[in-house]
């Protein structure tokens, strides 16, 4: 490499050398230990079953034979780690997307209804926001309602919602974000409140000199203020948005999505199936969560945040 | 130029009937803290003609911010009577009579500094384009320019200060009331500024209420020059400063303009033994 093709290299690599620099060490030994854990908790777990197994079979069985066993049954106890990668594999890239057996298919079905739910939720939660704050009656009549609305188990709700919308004819995603929707409100609401409430009294006073309308103290002080609240609230929304549309596919029998395949996985012992949907589950809230997070780097920025 | 016709007319016929722009009679205001009362201003008497430059100056505390704060509706006094441009304080509020200028700068950290200042001219409903023309100009006459674009922790306190003067200017009331502007600010800018604010006054005949600790600036500036003293906060004094109105920074060294900033000091003086 020529001296004057060594600086772009070098700037582009740049910033990954400093997270491998900050980071990498810590979460590479915290990553190592985790699977060492899980490994030893796999060969305890599944080793019984195995043993008996062999037994059952009648056939002599050395304690190579039993551990081999414990990390490469078909149903274990707790599968390993390789087997879970490896079904995802097989299940995301290795199968069709049209087929019923892709991931990518049922991670979908989730997902619209995640997106759908988590945009009903977000819209209710600033508009109860925006008319508690501006009406203090409400504060007091409607807070207890949304409180409580919370500490229903959505468990015993969600076939409820279904059975009630289907009898009304709707069916389909718009129930399953619903469901999400009435999770993911709440963060929303109880952020939102704070953030239209920040401004200081000094902020609000300017207001007051240009005897400024109710509307545009809102557009102009009380949701501008309130951005950075937002999406500290839609970080949780998102995710709690996800739980409640895999929630919403446990009790209506769905034919399709991660709750589904969890449950299907669970009818029939596939314990690797359900681990890999909860896997999928994880990897795609952490997904949700990080493209919040950069439209929320991207809107405070343009809003002249610090750097 | 004025943007509201109704908050002009009322102005201005108010003062050709003999209305007074600012009129205060027995004015009090006590604050009710959790350590007792606190006698914020007691028994304050003041009129004010339109066109008059009245500077207030006094120890901190004396309620210079708090007088201001009741003329602009802010504050509601406890007693008395008060009369801004022949109406209550509010109705002068809602018609939109006064421009604030705040003792801090108060701008929105996520508006730039030229949407800072179009945000009165947005809420009053200006063209776009009268509202770029106008914040490019305010900026300008504050020595902003090339700022305009730049977010208020860009600027230092001073300019940020600058910034919110621009913005109670922009709007062009015929009530100007400034809570200690340039207090921020360095001599040669303050001074800058000065003469900037002289020269607008004498070109818009505006009236303004000015709260300054520095007593040059107070008699470079005025017509009438209020002097108050804390605990209870009340009026001392009042000096008629009649300099003749084109003024230039050299005036500060004549005999005339000494000897009112020599009264004012003996004023202050005496605010403050009285609390001894
Ligand atoms: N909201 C409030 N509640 C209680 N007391 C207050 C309030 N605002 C002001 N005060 C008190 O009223 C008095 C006058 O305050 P004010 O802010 O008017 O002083 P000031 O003359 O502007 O002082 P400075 O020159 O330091 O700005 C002070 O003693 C202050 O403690
Ligand atoms: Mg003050």
């Amino acid at each position: 490499m020529t001296a004057e093709a060594l600086p772009a290299p070098r700037a582009a690599a740049r910033p990954l050398s400093r997270i491998f620099a900050g980071a990498a060490g810590p979460v590479a030994v915290v990553v190592l230990a985790l699977l060492a854990v899980w490994y030893v908790a796999a060969v305890l777990a599944n080793w019984s079953l195995v043993a008996e197994a062999f037994a059952r079979g009648g056939i002599p069985a050395t304690f190579g034979d039993v551990l081999a066993g414990t990390l490469g049954g078909e149903r274990p106890v707790l599968p390993a780690p390789h087997q879970i990668l490896a079904e995802l594999w097989k299940t995301v890239v290795d199968t069709p997307v049209t087929s019923r057996r892709s991931l990518v298919l049922h991670g979908w079905v989730t997902l619209s209804s995640t997106l759908l739910g988590f945009a009903i939720g977000a819209l209710t939660g600033i508009v109860l926001a925006v008319a508690i704050v501006h009406l203090r009656m409400l504060e007091k009549s409607l807070m207890p309602w949304i409180i409580s609305s919370q500490t229903v188990p959505i468990l015993a709700i969600a076939p409820i919602i279904i059975v009630v919308l289907g009898s009304i004819g709707i069916r389909g995603v718009l129930p399953k974000s619903i469901i999400s929707a009435y999770l993911c409100f709440f963060p929303v609401t109880i952020g939102m409140v704070k953030g239209l409430t920040s401004p200081d009294v000094l902020q609000r006073d300017l207001m007051r000199t240009y005897s400024a309308s109710v509307a545009d103290t809102l557009w102009k002080l009380r949701l501008p203020a309130s951005v950075p609240y937002l999406f500290a609230s839609l970080k949780v929304a998102v995710a709690i948005s996800l739980v409640g549309a895999i929630v919403a596919e446990l009790p209506t029998g769905a034919q399709a999505g991660l709750g589904a395949r969890l449950l299907a996985g669970s009818y029939y012992g596939q314990t690797i199936q359900i681990w890999a949907a909860l896997f999928a589950a994880a990897i795609l809230a952490a997904a949700l969560v990080a493209v919040v997070g950069m439209v929320e780097r991207l809107v405070l920025r343009a809003m002249g945040a610090r750097r | 130029m004025r943007i509201e016709g109704s908050a002009g007319t009322g102005g201005m016929a108010a003062t050709s009937n003999g209305v007074q722009v600012i009129d205060i009679a027995g004015l009090t205001l006590t604050f009710d803290t959790a350590d007792g009362p606190v006698y914020a201003l007691s028994n304050v008497d003041l009129t004010i003609s339109e066109g008059e430059f009245v500077s207030f100056i006094g120890p901190s505390g004396c309620g210079k911010t708090t007088l201001l704060r009741v003329i602009a509706d802010l504050e509601r006094p406890t007693g008395g009577h008060i009369r801004v441009n022949g109406v209550s304080p509010e109705e002068a509020r809602l018609r939109r009579d006064y421009g604030y200028v705040f003792q801090s700068p108060a701008l929105y950290p996520w508006r730039t500094i030229e949407k800072n200042v179009m945000l009165p001219l947005e809420i009053f409903g200006l063209p776009k384009a009268e509202r770029r023309e106008r914040a490019r100009t305010f900026l300008e006459l504050v020595n902003l320019k090339g700022f305009e674009r730049k977010f208020p922790w860009q600027l230092s306190g001073g300019m940020q200060q600058r910034a919110s003067i621009a913005r109670a200017l922009s709007f062009d009331p015929r009530l100007l009331l400034m809570d200690e502007p340039f207090g921020a600010l360095d001599e040669i800018v303050r001074d800058h500024l000065n003469e900037q604010l002289l020269r607008l006054w004498g070109k818009t005949g505006k009236t303004v209420l000015f709260v300054t600790h520095s007593i040059p600036e107070a008699v470079f500036l005025s017509t009438k020059i209020v002097v108050m003293s804390p605990r209870p906060g009340r009026i001392i004094d009042v000096i008629d400063c009649d300099l003749p109105r084109e003024r230039t920074l050299d005036i500060r060294e004549t005999p005339a303009f000494l000897a009112i900033a020599h009264r004012v000091r003996d004023g202050l003086r005496a605010g403050h033994s009285y609390e001894d």
